[in-house]
């Protein structure tokens, strides 16, 4: 009993407890301020409200201003989803690709074309119609995604798609995972167009504020569903093409100079 | 009309087991392929982003068609009631289970998550043709099983034709569904067409019965009965006509294609171009699996039992080789995303896609075909399912 402390020190009041308790104030304050802060930021879509039918999210690839050589935008999307850009990986053939540059050249005119190729995210997508699972599904507001927990990885949706858009993840992935972006060994992936990013409200995708950065503009991502935006508006103007319209599959990515 | 008696094979032989255990060698080949592949991933095979699809597809598919197919016999019997047939039906039954099942196993084992199979089990999409085959794959599992169970059991014999009739009219559906995997899809120059459909009804016809015929043959020969010719040249006459239906449908189809502008340069690439495809297509799917088959069955060749075993092996081969040019071919030929362009980027576009399959794809595939001959094998020991004998004069009798 002896080597017990004296009661006074535990005393309310005692300078010891209150230091404890504006420490602990401290901590907690600075445990709560970003997750305030984030509420503040978070003017995307609450977790508990469905995607919207109202917005159709879709992307303007404009081929004339997309530059050869340049890979901002593929770049920015392996950096943003955490997929191993293809020049680093040990098994190119196998490696994920979400988004790829492709340079088209007409054999008689000698006309080269550049453009960027990924999900085109149709709105009547093969690759959500073939899944035995359901796992591939289209979202209310136009974007088509993957369920990493349903999708077996049968490939079947790489089998239907015409873009070669998917690919699956040959190998346990290494730590560069992104928290907000589920990937993983034997699943099949594909362009989300950054849902993250759109359901936190930043009303873009990595790829095009890339290629804005880079100042080539050659990408422009938004709401074709709403008149006023910018999209929309150079939609309007902009006399565009769907790759594969044959096919009738609606995409939600159109293109101008292809 | 003469009855039958049908008797388990003994299987207490050397022989047998040795059998038993050589299948069995290559079924834990099988599973060792699979364990590789589902622990290191789909890295440690050959096939990548652009040929999605390999060889364990290639034997899946090859023997959930032949499934179908060696279920033939059992049809006649049946369905079109030719008495000849009945006591080769059960073996036929069997066989055509056992098929479906190895299939099936190299299929699920080569899913990038086979670990999730229950999830395919409760999660539906209904406008997906491989959910559709779920539901075909059980329904002739149910089928096929009564039906053997009518044949077998005396007291519900009186199903045999209703469940016989049922089982047709669901194999024909199923081998519909396998044929629409690939006759579903949109996005392929040779896929996307209603032909796949009946062209693999009529390619399950020859592979069915040419597995079945070694089977029976082998089967009677190791064991000591009795097989009359009367048996085996009234098989080889149809297997005959079901390979010269094949190359009808493999030429009509490549004839219609060869005539739209737009598929010109998928069939030069197919018929001459291709290199390794084109030569298993003219070699291995034409000339093996069915002009030599032919010739033979229908020469003098064809009253030899050595030599129609030959034919059948050759369009067993020549299916393999048939289904590695449907679904490795197709996906060899690069996507044209842009007509009259050519493409050029990091992710192979443009290019035609080789592939070397690894030994795992191979083994995996290998294990299948073992399952399936192991599971009959097995069928065979517990379950009368083969006549005594099938002389000439017992099956004479049967037509009288």
């Amino acid at each position: 009993m002896s080597e017990m402390k004296p009661m006074s020190d535990n005393t309310p009041g005692s300078p010891e407890r209150r230091r404890f308790i504006g420490v602990a104030t401290a901590a907690a304050g600075l445990a709560l301020a970003p997750g305030v802060m984030l509420i503040e930021v978070a003017h995307g879509r609450p977790e508990d409200q469905a995607a919207s039918a109202a917005v159709r999210w879709g992307m303007l690839v404009d081929a004339t201003k997309c530059v050869a050589d340049c890979n901002e935008c593929v770049s920015a999307c392996s950096t943003e989803n955490g997929w191993t850009p293809v020049a680093e990986s040990k098994h190119p053939r196998q490696a994920p690709q979400w988004i790829r540059k492709l340079e088209l050249q007409d054999p008689l005119t000698q006309l080269e074309t550049n453009l960027p190729m990924m999900c085109q995210h149709c709105g009547e997508p093969p690759c959500v119609d073939v899944c035995p699972t359901g796992a591939s599904f289209k979202r209310a507001d136009g974007i088509v995604l993957v369920n990493r927990h349903t999708c077996i990885g049968c490939r079947y949706c790489m089998m239907a798609c015409p873009y070669k858009a998917r690919s699956l993840v040959h190998e346990p992935l290494n730590d560069t995972q992104k928290p907000d972006v589920p990937r993983g060994i034997g699943c099949v992936e594909a362009c989300t167009f950054c849902v993250q990013k759109v359901d936190r409200g930043d009303g873009n995708t990595a790829c095009a504020e890339a290629c804005t950065k880079a100042g080539h503009n050659a990408i422009l991502f938004g709401d074709m569903n709403d008149p006023e935006s910018e999209i929309s508006k150079r939609l309007r103007e902009l006399p565009t093409k769907q790759v594969r319209a044959d096919l009738n599959l609606n995409t939600g990515i159109r293109h101008h100079g292809i | 009309m003469a009855s039958i008696t049908f008797r388990e094979v003994e299987g207490s032989s050397l022989k047998y087991w040795m059998l038993f255990g050589f299948l069995g060698l290559f079924v834990l080949f099988g599973a060792l392929s699979w364990n590789t592949m589902h622990h290191y991933g789909h890295v440690v095979t050959g096939m990548d982003n652009q040929i999605v699809w390999g060889l364990p597809h290639v034997f899946a598919v090859f023997l959930i068609v032949a499934a179908s197919g060696a279920l033939n016999v059992a049809s006649i019997a049946s369905v079109f009631s030719k008495p000849m047939y009945k006591p080769l039906a059960p073996l036929s039954a069997i066989l055509s289970l056992a098929l479906l099942l190895g299939g099936l196993l190299v299929l699920v084992l080569d899913l990038g998550r086979s670990d999730r199979l229950i999830v395919a089990m409760t999660n539906f999409n209904f406008k997906s043709m491989f959910t559709w085959n779920v539901f075909l794959y059980t329904g002739f599992f149910v089928l096929v099983g009564i039906y053997l169970w009518t044949m077998l059991d005396r007291s519900v014999k009186s199903y045999s034709k209703a469940a016989g009739t049922a089982a047709f009219l669901w194999r024909l559906t199923l081998t519909t569904g396998t044929g629409s995997l690939f006759g579903f899809l949109v996005a392929r120059e040779l896929y996307g067409t209603a032909m796949l459909a009946p062209m693999f009804i009529i390619m399950s016809f020859a592979y069915g019965l040419a597995i079945y015929l070694m089977v029976l043959a082998a089967a009677y020969a190791w064991t000591g009965r009795a097989l009359g010719d009367i048996v085996m040249m009234r098989l080889k006459t149809l297997l005959a006509v079901f390979v010269a239906a094949v190359l009808y449908f493999v030429v009509v189809q490549h004839m219609t294609s060869l005539y739209f502008t737009k598929f010109h340069a998928v069939e030069a690439f197919m018929l001459r171009d291709g290199g390794i495809i084109t030569t298993l297509f003219w070699v291995g799917q034409i000339v093996i699996g069915c002009v030599i088959p032919l010739v033979i069955l229908l020469s003098g060749l064809g009253k030899q039992r050595s030599w129609i075993m030959i034919a059948c092996g050759l369009v067993i081969l020549g299916g393999i080789v048939q289904m590695y040019v449907t679904i490795i071919g197709a996906q060899a030929y690069p996507l044209d995303m842009f007509p009259g362009v050519t493409e050029k980027s990091s992710f192979f576009d443009g290019e035609v896609h080789p592939y070397s399959p690894s030994m795992p794809e191979l083994f995996l595939g290998l294990g299948g075909v073992a399952i399936a001959l192991l599971a009959t094998v097995f069928g065979i020991k517990v379950l009368r399912l083969l006549p005594a004998s099938l002389d000439d004069a017992t099956v004479a009798k049967l037509e009288h």
